[in-house]
């Protein structure tokens, strides 16, 4: 890998400069990219890793700086131009037709794609492509019936065969399994040996230093510090992220979890939307005080069981018990009256209204409170002055006061809804994925508010993909495996390698 | 907003341009044509008067109907909640004690609003209960409101001894006065206030609220546990209110009688000029009158001899016009300069 960082750059990018409006998302911004190399982009939400990288695809245009490309001065001027060039994208949310194969999708991409197609043709010339980089897919195969893996195989093959030299991925391990995420990084490095080039969008610091032969960080549309992976540390790396900001990330230490039960969840069935079992007799509880964490690999019941609890799912059986209330039969409004605070998983279109303010938001669910409002009418100086005390408190960035909450960044949307869900001072608090997709910062100040909760004595559901998380946090942690609750463990007596186990379906024997 | 009134104007302007050409080709002065239009429809006393009369239904409709709009809901039976009104209003009028003055008044437009929101009740609680289409069924239920209201005219309401389908007329003392002497309906003012209040209501009520929350996210309005049924039923029914109260001024300000065919497509147009103003009720006002003095004025250009079909035409152009400027109110098109730094 080394004699071949040597040779001459595949890419180089000088002194790139974008800016939206007022706004610079890249100021002069290097990189260069070796054949051969797999280089990861390093950086917060909003540090400008997108922005360059579309710049480089041919979506935005830089004002001012330039790209070589194999040597010769390139004007990217569009994504398809880019693709002639050899530049492709693999992105977050996958651009895949659902009801087309694989081979057909593939072959949408290329100028080989006519009126009149041979099927067989396609799919013979698809797998000797797939083939070759030890990519596993079936080319008949319908993209719908697929797992998120292998959708975004599919996407890869569509860059390959189309001839890319250089490949940018936008964090490609959220959306697989840890064992998924270690194939795909496999093929990653296949295809560097055979001389390809591959940019790996990221903010997972310890997955970087696992694959990739060169880091770059960038932090506030600058590069920070870029360096070969031999040379990174985890202090060098974070300190290069977040700057001098000091990160202290608390750990549960179990201190604050009271007598008083204040969930109890007793043999809970729910069906999910195609009205299959999702949660199958599932039983446990949580104390004041305490945080209890749910893991499992998405889509294992998780969502069905938080909005159970929430009120938005009917449950098929069993029941809900809080603070010695049933509260099965009750209504989302109820519910809320009755201490259940939720921060959902989809945070920008459930628990938040996206073009609406942030005074809009903060009310969602307490409009009709006195604070907030008397005889239907609302006291729109109250709500304003409730939330600068918010922005205030939990250093909210904001995009203007009467700007919707859609142009704010994802940690500050979460941010706000927390502030709004804790505002209520509840006694549940659900928390489903309050993390995800956020950077350090935004992560480790979500952090301290679910543990400031927890002093107070709320009782928190965490539910969570990230072990690291579940361990930092919680007091017990549930293992949740196709809607069957496998175990409930104590942190002490948990360990990585148990909670994987039962993840994947193993029982639980001591 | 001043940005989207600026672009309509122009739009409009673009219309008028390009139906120039075509009266042109059917041989009249367009310059002459359009002079003739704007001064007899928009600059003379009778002209205006004219137009408000008209526009006073237009208004309340496409209130009733930007309401629904705005939560994604297609009340397209404003045209037989209007008939259905007429007949609630008519029912009290021929029929109910004889209650005159502004009482009267005020009880003949509870009936008529009560007429309209009867008829909207049945897609209401479908589309809240059963999620049926509102499309269809508001626009299935006009045709049966119209053939009721034919039948009520031509049948046992009608006024004896006359061939047309029509009832007696509604004593002087219902009758919706002018605005001091001006000409102008005390219908208007009503209307304005209708706009004005629903604005107010849209920005500082938590009904208001409630409703927008559902109209931008229905998933965040029933993870806020606010009742998104009771929400739809409460619109459909204030809206198929409201073209009832079309029905009301047309029936006490204008004709004095309930008539065969009466909406005379009314609740229709209602739904352009929604759509026009983007369903704002203030705008609404100003483009039911607008709309108003348009229809109006292919009668007065008839008298030159153009066909009634070109003010058709220069309707559905101007319409077609303003839609597609939307294109230019959403995007605007920015030159940027290559910074060298």
């Amino acid at each position: 890998m080394r004699e071949k960082t040597a040779k001459e750059p595949v890419l180089e990018m000088r002194k790139i400069t974008k800016k939206f409006g007022k706004v610079t998302a890249n100021k002069n911004v290097d990189l260069s990219l070796y054949p051969g190399e797999i280089h990861a982009l390093l950086g917060e939400n909003g540090a400008g890793k997108s922005t360059l990288m579309n710049i480089l695809t041919g979506i935005y245009k830089a004002n001012s700086g330039s790209i070589y490309f194999k040597g010769e001065k390139a004007d990217i001027k569009s994504p398809r131009h880019a693709v002639d060039m050899g530049i492709g994208m693999v992105h977050q949310h996958f651009h895949l037709i659902p009801t087309l194969t694989a081979a057909e999708n593939v072959f949408l991409y290329t100028p080989e794609c006519k009126t009149v197609l041979n099927k067989k043709e396609m799919e013979e010339a698809i797998r000797k492509c797939s083939h070759e980089f030890h990519l596993d897919i079936d080319p008949s195969a319908m993209v719908w019936q697929m797992s998120v893996g292998e959708q975004q195989r599919v996407e890869i093959v569509k860059l390959l065969y189309r001839g890319a030299d250089l490949l940018i991925l936008d964090e490609p391990s959220a959306v697989l399994t840890a064992q998924e995420a270690e194939e795909m990084f496999k093929t990653l490095r296949a295809m560097a040996e055979s001389g390809k080039s591959v940019v790996v969008i990221s903010h997972k610091m310890n997955e970087v230093m696992q694959f990739a032969d060169r880091i770059t960080v960038l932090k506030g549309g600058m590069v920070e510090d870029t360096m070969p992976v031999e040379e990174a540390t985890i202090e060098r790396l974070t300190r290069a992220v977040v700057g001098e900001r000091e990160l202290k990330p608390q750990k549960n230490d179990g201190s604050n979890r009271q007598e008083k039960v204040v969930l109890e969840v007793k043999n809970l069935s729910v069906k999910n939307d195609k009205e299959l079992p999702a949660v199958r007799n599932v039983s446990f509880d949580i104390h004041a005080g305490e945080i209890f964490g749910i893991a499992g690999v998405a889509g294992n019941g998780q969502k069905e069981l938080a909005e159970a609890i929430a009120g938005l799912r009917k449950s098929e059986e069993g029941s809900i018990i809080v603070n010695d209330e049933t509260v099965t039969g009750l209504s989302v409004k109820e519910r809320i009256e009755k201490k259940i605070a939720f921060i959902p998983e989809d945070r920008l279109h459930m628990g938040l209204v996206p073009d609406m303010t942030m005074d809009e938001n903060r009310i969602l669910k307490q409009f009709d409170s006195p604070d907030f409002s008397k005889n239907h009418l609302l006291k729109k100086k109250n709500i304003r002055s409730v939330v600068e005390a918010e922005i205030e408190k939990h250093d909210i960035k904001i995009a203007g006061m009467n700007a919707p909450v859609s142009l704010m960044s994802g940690g500050n949307q979460q941010k706000l809804l927390i502030a709004r869900e804790v505002g209520s001072e509840p006694d549940l608090l659900i928390a489903a994925y309050p993390v995800r997709g956020l950077d350090i910062g935004a992560t480790e100040a979500i952090h301290d508010i679910l543990f400031e909760q927890c002093k107070k004595g709320v009782a928190v559901l965490l539910i969570s993909e990230e072990l690291d998380e579940l361990f930092q946090m919680s007091d017990r942690i549930g293992v949740l495996c196709d809607g069957e609750m496998m175990a409930v463990l104590p942190r002490e007596e948990a360990d990585y390698d148990t909670i994987g186990r039962l993840m994947s379906g193993e029982r639980y024997e001591k | 907003m001043l940005r989207t009134l600026i672009m309509s104007v122009v739009f409009v302007f673009l219309a008028l341009v390009f139906c120039g050409f075509i009266i042109a080709s059917v041989g009249f002065n367009p310059i002459e044509v359009y002079g003739k239009m704007i001064t007899k429809v928009f600059f003379s006393g009778k002209g205006i008067r004219k137009m408000v009369e008209a526009s006073l239904p237009l208004m309340f409709c496409a209130l009733g109907v930007a309401l629904t709009f705005k939560m994604n809901l297609n009340n397209i039976g404003a045209e037989g909640q209007y008939a259905m009104g007429v007949i609630g209003g008519g029912a009290f009028v021929l029929f109910g004690p004889q209650i005159e003055g502004p009482a009267g008044m005020v009880i003949t437009a509870l009936c008529c609003f009560l007429g309209g929101a009867v008829w909207a009740l049945v897609p209401a609680l479908t589309k809240a209960y059963w999620d049926v289409n509102e499309s269809i069924t508001t626009l299935l239920l006009n045709y049966i409101a119209l053939m009721i209201l034919s039948y009520l005219c031509l049948g046992p309401w009608k006024k004896p001894g006359q061939n047309v389908g029509q009832t007696e007329r509604i004593p002087r003392g219902l009758e919706l006065p002018e605005i001091g002497n001006t000409g102008i309906n005390v219908g208007l003012i009503f209307g304005i206030l209708v706009a004005v209040l629903i604005y107010l209501a849209y920005r500082c009520t938590t009904d208001g609220y409630q409703l927008s929350v559902i109209r931008s996210s229905k998933n965040a309005a029933r993870y806020a546990g606010i009742n998104i049924r009771r929400n739809i039923i409460f619109v459909m029914l204030l809206s198929g209110g409201l073209a009832g109260l079309g029905g009301f001024v047309q029936y006490s300000a204008v004709t004095h009688r309930i008539m065969e065919g009466m909406p005379n497509n009314a609740g229709y147009t209602a739904i352009v000029i929604a759509y026009l103003s983007r369903l704002n009720p203030l705008v609404v006002i100003i483009v039911s009158i607008l709309f108003a003095g348009l229809q109006n004025s292919s009668a007065t250009v008839q008298v030159l001899g153009v066909p009634t079909q070109i003010a058709t035409m220069i309707q559905g152009t101007i319409m077609l016009f303003v839609i597609a400027s939307e294109f230019f109110q959403k995007y605007k098109l920015v030159r940027v300069k290559e910074v060298e730094e």
